[in-house]
């Protein structure tokens, strides 16, 4: 048995610190040693997107990351996208365009839809669907998660104004 | 994923040492490692992050070519803008590479040190005449990108011996690159072939200097000198497109897979290397 190290980073904001053996992914360190089950394993590989997250600014999927590379880092989950009582506009636009079905996908596709609009306030249909390539969603045939991403969009940027 | 041990050393020395160990793997941006480690394919070893590395992430400029980390991700390629106008090919080449997920961790230096022929940045790399810094225990050596892949998933890196940066050079005037590849969706997928032409214009609109990279047809990427000499001293008339198809065809020797067959393969190989020729014609062209 691997020896495990002692990993200290901030995860939405607030400083945490936990344990992990070399070989435990982010997802699984996340999920399990921090009770933050908001993003969830669907393949493992890097290819569906359901593990996403920011770290250090950067979109990523937490299932290839290790947890102990998340020393000293910041990293944003599903969990830290409301503000308290009150949903980010990608959720509340995500519930009103009904963009989800089964959920499983949707931690995901909003923590990359976030990432999105963090770096592109306001994008073509065509680039937040290239953008969101990586999120794979076998319910709804993307085209609600789409419009609910541009309709949320088009909101923040009126708050901005 | 069970494994050994895990260190993050913050010199470059100490990485090589420790890459010495039976089974030590080098992790960048670990989009390719992480994923044969979970499969199995790797048996548990020592794994030697280089981000801690200084230099190991980022890109400066150099006596007037490029040096990029080996760990740089994808994403920061592409937000560079001098980078981008110099070297156009070569950050297409590692953008096509995955999601934007992915985008965010994947480096050049992972995509050539995992070996796989079918590697997006490599052929650009190739062309673009690259070369990489190997740090080992023995010292530091410079070498062509091109040497590094001996096979499938095989290097010719020496225990102890890791890719620390990529180093793309001096941008001559009228000159420019591009990269293509073949799959059978949009995006998200592995090259069935991949081509890179990297060209150079005088002053009268003649091709002086070109240079042409195949991947996805051979063991490992391939270097197609004849190709590029059907390019020089041309205009880029349809003769030396028809001769740069025909030498990129016979260059080709690929495996027929659930990818794409042998003719496939070659076929294509002939047709992205005139569309990708002609891209890097006009980028050049608007490079005075």
């Amino acid at each position: 048995m691997s020896k495990r190290q002692h990993i200290s980073a901030v995860v939405n904001g607030d400083p945490v610190e936990f344990l992990s053996a070399p070989g435990t992914t982010l997802l699984d360190a996340l999920r399990d040693e921090l009770g933050l089950t908001g993003s969830k394993e669907g393949c493992g590989s890097g290819d569906c997107g359901a593990c996403s997250v920011i770290l250090d600014g950067r979109l990523v999927c937490s299932c290839l990351v290790l947890a102990v590379e998340a020393e000293g880092r910041r990293v944003e989950t599903i969990e830290g996208l409301a503000d308290g009582g009150t949903l980010h506009p990608l959720q509340q636009k995500f519930l009103e365009h009904a963009a989800l079905q089964c959920g499983f996908c949707t931690p995901g596709i909003l923590v990359a839809a976030k990432a999105l609009l963090d770096a592109n306030p306001d994008p073509t249909e065509s680039e937040a669907r290239y953008w969101l390539a990586g999120n794979l969603c076998r319910c709804t045939g993307y085209d609600k998660i789409i419009r609910a991403v541009m309709d949320a969009a088009a909101e923040l940027r009126q708050v901005r104004v | 994923m069970s494994q050994a041990d895990f260190i993050a050393p913050d010199s470059a020395e100490k990485a090589s040492r420790a890459l010495l160990a039976a089974g030590a793997r080098p992790l960048s941006g670990g989009t390719d490692l992480l994923v044969q480690l979970r499969a199995g394919r790797l048996p548990p070893g020592m794994i030697v992050d280089l981000k801690r590395i200084p230099g190991a992430i980022g890109i400066r400029q150099e006596g007037g070519g490029f040096v990029i980390g080996a760990a740089t991700p994808g994403v920061t390629l592409s937000e560079h803008r001098a980078l981008g106008l110099a070297w156009p090919g070569v950050v297409e080449a590692a953008n096509l590479i995955g999601s934007t997920q992915i985008q965010g961790r994947a480096s050049m230096a992972g995509n050539l040190c995992n070996a796989s022929p079918a590697a997006d940045s490599v052929p650009a790399l190739v062309a673009a005449r690259a070369t990489c810094l190997i740090v080992g225990t023995g010292g530091r050596r410079m070498a062509s990108v091109e040497s590094i892949a001996v096979g499938p998933g095989r290097t010719s890196l020496a225990p102890g011996e890791f890719v620390l940066e990529i180093h793309l050079r001096v941008r001559q005037a009228r000159s420019g690159d591009a990269y293509l590849r073949f799959i059978p969706r949009t995006e998200m997928d592995i090259a069935v072939v991949g081509v890179a032409v990297n060209l150079t214009l005088d002053d009268t609109g003649v091709v002086s200097d070109a240079h042409v990279a195949l991947g996805a047809v051979a063991p490992t990427v391939l270097l197609v000198p004849e190709a590029a000499a059907a390019l020089i001293g041309s205009r880029l008339d349809d003769a030396a497109l028809d001769r740069l198809d025909a030498a990129a065809r016979a260059a080709c020797h690929p495996i027929s897979d659930k990818r794409g067959t042998i003719e496939f393969r070659t076929k294509i190989a002939g047709v992205l290397a005139r569309r990708a020729a002609v891209i890097a014609h006009g980028r050049a062209e608007k490079r005075t």
